[in-house]
């Protein structure tokens, strides 16, 4: 009986394949937009974001950006006829195996250009595997320089990471800190990365790194670690890290009685991290892609007017990103997904190669500024914003232009 | 009589089957550009495949309950990596630490050898160095009794994974930053995506089958059903099951280096307790102690688990109605229960200790026949024996 | 290192030691009774940190831990009756796969119901208040750790030895069949075994993770497999055993992290069972049996 039934499955195993040459199965939810009239034409974008995971609040934000940005935009014209952009989201769930996976059913669903991923371990790991399928990526705020370095299909819209090490360490030599502690998360490429260039940026400035720590993905006791720097007693603590380890290294080490101020990079502006260290988070300062309160960008005013508008429109969208507070990684995505429209009306073809082609062309002005790409498919970024978390909300401090990583240029805010 | 008929007819059968299938494969192969969640299912499913079986022979056969798979898959799946990364780019996957210099000596004597020809010597050492290893970790280990053994396995494969991830082995394994720029298992040209997986998976599962029939295969099946008894008989108890220990983790390995090459890129992480779990899932769907029940739930699994169920983690509207229940996760929930399910109702899987045969598929009508009249007549027998009581009464 | 920076580390160490201890008895009650590794008791415990979660969101703390102790007090004598009560005869490995098939449902389980996201612990105002000892600063939890686990301890001792549930335990851990010949109700005293286990849990899981304020479905595995190393460190079927190996175990890993080494923290803890079981089979408290490696 059992054979008999093994039998029947192995068989269905055999046919199915076959059958469903005609029926490609598509790998996400997409999101359906009113746009009619446009007959069959669809050109799918993937998402390849995690949703889940350590950064899987962060990623959502992303995701938000991107489908406001569909629904704003919910149709591109490619040779005078309008196609429907419809979104391919997948979840890369944080995790370097889980995006192998991710990406594989992209590139299967049949996507013609891919958006993602937050997290450079994830991108870098995916990385491959778009390149081998001739599908460009745009990378919405992976900062590590490897996403990109020797793939000619990987783009980002953010800075990268020795522009940012560079900045943080900037600013902590400008706030009178002498010694510093650096806390990194050992095999995730965007901690370790941006710790180090903070290191060298940090020493070259006549500082010196008091303490180096690393700690385990998915460690949740940083007691040990931080009594070692509690000893080593520096003027300030560098800690790039994960939205879900960023309020437990702050709230254990202001329990162990650490009253340095505690610094990170981007990823640490996520209103869950106020959220779940409370007073604790009072005066950490991270260094982040765009500005809500910037006002001299109209792209931006526009966005953030129509952006609240979205968020208030759904109740999961505005729990899930923490209120009202516009994420710079929301900005990204949204420009991101209006880089990558500019890409296919430049390419006037669904064809991913023509579309890669096309994107080293690209000159579009976003919401985070205006987006080119160099050589290596890096946006030419030379500002980053400072903010700091004050009364229980992001507050911006100012911003920093570094012309080159080399020297650096502080603009106070008013 | 019918069932002669049946045993002349099966090999005729099997290679009619093979080379179906092969046909299948190769159309399959040129055609993988529209197909490729096919390809990456038979893929995956050839890898498992091999996991499956070389898991089943200690743990099907032999009665050794070992829980070390992630570990031997993590020593294979490094070995092929690093060797086969391509010289000329690896410097841009060690970039935090840089290339440790013996290891590149060891490229560089290797980078001669052609591609196919490369790939293949990396499986096999890879396959050496995990058996080499299980031989050491056999010798204590396989003394303990079943639930001490499967601990004491899961934490060797942890401390592997640890070594791994190490920072000490920065320069070798790249810590934990894992490996990518891996070759896959297709040409430039994208041929042999199927067929080489095909094969290596095959000729693996050809050689475990030859132990599991030899002299030794019988002697772990004793071990298996009372080791007293298989001791008392003369069977060397340890060496016997150090061999099939040793055995299996040499075709563990090679099944993780095939997926490394399916993967692309790897970290410690990849080969976390819970890949042991997985295969262990397939093992038991497809029945302890049976090679083609392993083989038949590994594609099965691998295709519903990536394919055909991935809906059910999808919010999914008929019309208006949103399907209830379907959201991220609840594909896993739905294997968890399966597995479950076939634990406390269908211990015996799939295919039970028995393997897959013509004879009886070609026999089942004749069975069926027989077993409706028998069912028919205890059936009667059951009336009649109602009836007396009645007239008893 | 300094010597308030030791202290420190000691603290962190026995703190972690006494919520390993808790759970490790879990296991090492169970397996005196049923010869199985519960594997699902770590994610009984990953679950009790969850049942905390929504707990607190609507009762305050001193209502809301007598609810989770509750919670998963029911949900491990569910799962001994679903998952390992059917397989009483059938062979070791079915039990222990259905072990394994258990902890896996309650991971995919809790990914499904909670997503996979961490989620933030809800904090227990007198637990965390901060003290200041000399040059040390720590929160009071970390104090109450080892103190509640070796109360609770000697607590559980004094039920063994003394009452006359204690003594079928004991008999039915000795010899499974004649225990059942001799007229005790065998189910009964493993509904009680797991009951007892997942309250240790369930306490233990409200001191582990109101020191680290964040659960996530995975974040019972490891600390699960430790425990269990813990309770072979210290004698299987031994209650004070357990409780040694817990403290072993975690000023063990404190330590490690401490010196920089914390990729070998897992691993070392794995490197104790394999030279406890080569060198002491019994463990460091265990009796002297026969057939139990």
């Amino acid at each position: 009986m059992k054979k008999h039934l093994a039998f029947i499955l192995t068989a269905a195993m055999l046919i199915l394949p076959l059958a469903a040459c005609s029926t490609t199965p598509s790998g996400g939810t997409a999101t359906t937009t009113a746009g009619s009239g446009s007959g069959d034409n669809v050109i799918k974008v993937g998402v390849f974001e995690p949703v889940t995971g350590e950064n899987g609040g962060g990623g959502f934000q992303e995701v938000l950006g991107i489908r406001y940005a569909n629904q704003e935009k919910p149709t591109v014209d490619i040779g005078g006829q309008t196609y429907k952009v419809e979104l391919v989201e997948v979840d890369n769930k944080s995790d370097k195996t889980e995006a192998v996976s991710a990406a594989q059913s992209l590139v299967s669903s049949g996507v013609s250009v891919i958006l993602g991923s937050y997290g450079s371990g994830v991108s870098i790991a995916a990385g491959d595997i778009f390149e081998e399928a001739k599908i460009p990526a745009i990378g919405v705020s992976c900062t590590n320089p490897q996403v990109t370095s020797g793939n000619d299909y990987y783009f980002r819209v953010c800075f990268i990471d020795p522009f940012q090490g560079t900045v943080m360490a900037n600013y902590a030599w400008g706030e009178g800190a002498k010694t510093a502690a650096v806390i990194t998360q050992l095999g995730d490429d965007y901690s370790s990365g941006l710790g180090s260039y903070f290191t060298s940026s940090f020493k070259a400035l006549g500082g010196t790194i008091a303490d180096e720590e690393q700690f385990q993905t998915n460690q949740t006791d940083f007691k040990a670690i931080l009594t070692n720097i509690k000893a080593a007693n520096p003027d300030i603590i560098f800690a790039p890290s994960s939205i879900a380890t960023a309020p437990l290294i702050i709230k254990q080490a202001r329990e162990l009685g650490i009253t340095a101020p505690i610094t990170a990079g981007d990823t640490w502006e996520n209103a869950s991290i106020i959220e779940n260290a409370g007073d604790d988070a009072e005066g950490v300062a991270l260094s982040t892609f765009f500005d809500e309160g910037d006002t001299s960008n109209t792209v931006a005013t526009a966005f953030l007017s129509g952006f609240k508008a979205f968020l208030n429109a759904d109740k999961s969208y505005l729990e899930k990103n923490g209120g009202e507070a516009v994420a710079a990684v929301s900005a990204l995505g949204y420009d991101a997904y209006n880089v990558a429209l500019e890409a296919i009306k430049g390419a006037g073809s669904t064809d991913s190669q023509a579309i890669r082609d096309a994107l080293v062309n690209v000159d579009y002005t976003g919401v985070t500024g205006n987006i080119t790409f160099d050589s290596n498919g890096d946006a030419n970024k030379n500002i980053a914003y400072i903010k700091t978390i004050k009364d229980g909300a992001f507050t911006f401090l100012k911003t920093v232009e570094i012309a080159d990583t080399g020297s650096a240029e502080t603009t106070a805010a008013n | 009589m019918p069932v002669n008929k049946h045993r002349k007819l099966s090999p005729v059968l099997s290679l009619a089957v093979i080379l179906l299938l092969l046909i299948f494969l190769i159309v399959l192969e040129q055609h993988q550009a529209s197909n490729r969640m096919v390809v990456a299912v038979l893929q995956k499913g050839a890898i498992l495949a091999v996991a499956a079986v070389a898991m089943n022979l200690p743990n099907g056969f032999t009665g050794i309950f070992s829980l070390g798979m992630a570990g031997f898959m993590s020593i294979g799946a490094y070995i092929t990596a690093i060797l086969t990364i391509p010289t000329d780019t690896i410097e841009s996957v060690y970039y935090i630490s840089g290339v440790a210099g013996w290891v590149m000596s060891i490229k560089r004597a290797l980078d001669g050898l052609p591609q196919p020809l490369l790939v293949l010597v990396a499986l096999l050492i890879g396959g050496l160095v995990a058996s080499l290893f299980a031989f050491l970790i056999g010798i204590p280990v396989l003394r303990f009794k079943s639930d001490y053994l499967a601990i004491a396995t899961l934490g060797f494969s942890e401390i592997i994974r640890a070594l791994v991830a190490s920072p000490q082995l920065d320069r070798v394994t790249n810590g934990s930053y894992g490996l990518k720029n891996i070759p896959g298992f297709a040409t430039a040209s994208g041929s042999g995506a199927l067929l080489i997986p095909f094969a290596i998976a095959a000729v693996c599962i050809f050689i475990m089958v030859l132990v599991i029939n030899s002299s030794y295969g019988r002697a772990f099946k004793a071990i298996r059903e009372d080791d007293i008894a298989a001791e008392a008989m003369g069977i060397n108890l340890l060496k016997h099951k150090e061999l099939s220990f040793v055995i299996s983790s040499f075709f563990t390995a090679i099944s993780g280096g095939m997926l490394a090459m399916y993967m692309r890129s790897i970290d410690s992480k990849t080969f976390q307790v819970s890949l042991t779990y997985d295969i262990l899932l397939i093992v038991v769907i497809g029945g302890m102690g049976s090679v083609t029940g392993s083989i038949i739930s590994a594609f099965l699994i691998t295709a519903s688990k990536e394919w055909w169920l991935r809906f059910f983690d999808q919010t999914l509207y008929i019309g208006n109605w949103q399907v209830p229940l379907l959201r991220t996760g609840f594909r896993m929930v739905v294997f968890s229960v399966l597995l479950m399910v076939v634990v406390l109702f269908y211990r015996r899987g799939l295919m039970g200790d028995r393997e897959f045969s013509w004879e009886d598929i070609l026999g089942l009508p004749r069975r069926w026949r027989r077993r409706r009249a028998v069912t028919a007549a205890a059936r009667a027998d059951a009336a009649e024996a109602k009836d007396g009581g009645k007239h008893d009464a | 290192m300094s010597f308030s920076t030791f202290i420190q580390h000691c603290l962190t160490g026995i703190s972690l030691g006494g919520a390993y201890a808790l759970i490790s008895i879990g296991y090492t009650l169970v397996y005196g009774i049923l010869l199985l590794i519960n594997f699902a008791h770590a994610d009984i415990f990953m679950m009790a940190g969850y049942f905390m979660i929504f707990a607190m969101a609507s009762f305050p703390w001193q209502v809301a831990i007598p609810i989770v102790i509750l919670a998963t007090v029911v949900l491990g004598v569910v799962i001994e009756r679903v998952a390992y009560k059917p397989l009483r005869n059938a062979p070791r490995m079915s039990v222990m796969i259905s072990a394994i098939g258990v902890s896996y449902l309650l991971q995919n389980l809790a990914t499904y119901l909670f997503s996979a996201l961490p989620q933030g612990y809800p904090t227990i105002p007198p637990l965390k208040k901060v003290i200041q000892l000399g040059s040390v600063t720590t929160s009071l939890v970390t104090l109450i750790t080892p103190v509640l686990t070796i109360l609770l301890v000697i607590l559980l001792m004094l039920l063994v030895r003394h009452s006359k549930f204690g003594m079928a335990m004991r008999a039915v851990s000795k010899d499974f069949e004649t225990s059942q010949l001799m007229g005790i109700k065998i189910n009964r005293v493993v509904s009680y075994t797991f009951a007892i286990g997942s309250a240790l849990a369930a306490i233990g899981s409200i001191l582990y993770f109101t020191d680290r304020m964040s659960v996530t479905p995975f974040s019972g595995t490891m600390p699960g497999l430790k425990c269990f190393v813990a309770a072979v460190l210290g004698g299987i079927g031994s209650i004070p055993g357990a409780m040694i190996g817990g403290f072993i175990i975690g000023i063990t890993e404190t330590f490690l992290v401490a010196f920089g080494y914390s990729t070998y923290s897992d691993a070392v803890t794995f490197l104790f069972l394999i030279i406890i079981l080569i060198v002491r089979p019994t463990g460091l408290l265990g009796e002297e049996l026969t057939e139990k490696v």
